[in-house]
């Protein structure tokens, strides 16, 4: 076993125990930390994939500004322990036989296009930021300019939801 | 260097964990974090292939995901609070009256 891939497995156990962990958790803040912990997990995956600057954004907005902005929320609203009736119970078995289908479909997906995957693998050896940077102020410049409009609403909009309204 | 499917596979299993997630939690604020999770299962999926191919466009995409997620986090927390505000509960059972 060579080290990316001991590393991989390392950073992929890590990441599917602390998805388990947001499952099983009662509270949400320890859902919100496990959820911090896959995005960093994410990340270090990133690092390993080659692609640092997806990998920096992922711990600076994932795991910085919009994971704070949900534990402030939390600590905020004051949120407990949250409470199961008998319908959410209900919902474990058919939540649980659906994910197995959707896992298995997949699966089966990946096995069948196993080929055509690989078959162009290669490790492109390119700086990965430059490369990023020149597609998004070439190529995609559309749509970089419309994420700031999108942001722009975002921002609106929480405001105008937020507020109190005036008695 | 590790297979392309590998990656996929994890990207798979994390995407079904935040679906039963937002299937089986019942508070709101939860079911909105699966779904952060979903939005990160298929971002490992991009970045993957995207260094499978060769190409950028991949980790762009990614970009243009997160950036979403950010604006879709804002507004949805706003939407929680209203929630929270309007119904005194962050239980999506209780919260099953179109008006009050």
């Amino acid at each position: 076993m060579t080290a990316p891939l001991v590393v991989f497995f390392v950073l992929a156990a890590l990441a599917v125990i602390g998805a388990v962990s947001l499952i099983l958790q009662k509270h949400p803040i320890h859902s919100a930390l496990s959820l911090i912990v896959v995005m960093i997990a994410l990340a270090g995956l990133y690092l390993l994939l080659g692609a640092e600057f997806v990998a920096a954004v992922q711990i600076i907005v994932y795991g910085g500004a919009i994971m704070v902005l949900f534990v402030f929320v939390i600590m905020l609203l004051n949120a407990g322990i949250e409470e199961h009736t008998s319908i959410s119970k209900m919902a474990g078995a058919p939540g649980l036989l659906l994910v197995v289908a959707l896992a298995g479909f997949v699966a089966a997906t990946i096995a069948r296009s196993t080929d055509s995957i690989q078959g162009t693998s290669q490790t492109g050896e390119m700086s990965s930021t430059l490369g990023i940077s020149s597609m998004i102020f070439k190529e995609f410049v559309y749509p970089f300019e419309l994420t700031s409009f999108l942001i722009l609403v975002a921002v609106l909009g929480a405001t105008v939801l937020a507020q109190r309204e005036k008695s | 260097m590790v297979p392309t499917n590998y990656y996929v596979i994890l990207s798979a299993i994390l995407f079904g964990l935040g679906v039963f997630a937002f299937i089986f939690k019942r508070n709101i604020i939860t079911i909105f974090m699966s779904i952060e999770l979903m939005l990160n299962a298929v971002n490992l999926a991009f970045v993957a292939f995207s260094q499978a191919l060769g190409k950028l466009d991949g980790q762009v995409f990614v970009l243009f995901v997160i950036v979403v997620a950010a604006a879709e986090a804002a507004v949805g927390l706003g939407i929680i609070i209203l929630i929270a505000r309007n119904r005194q509960t962050l239980n999506v059972e209780r919260v099953d009256l179109l008006k009050l």
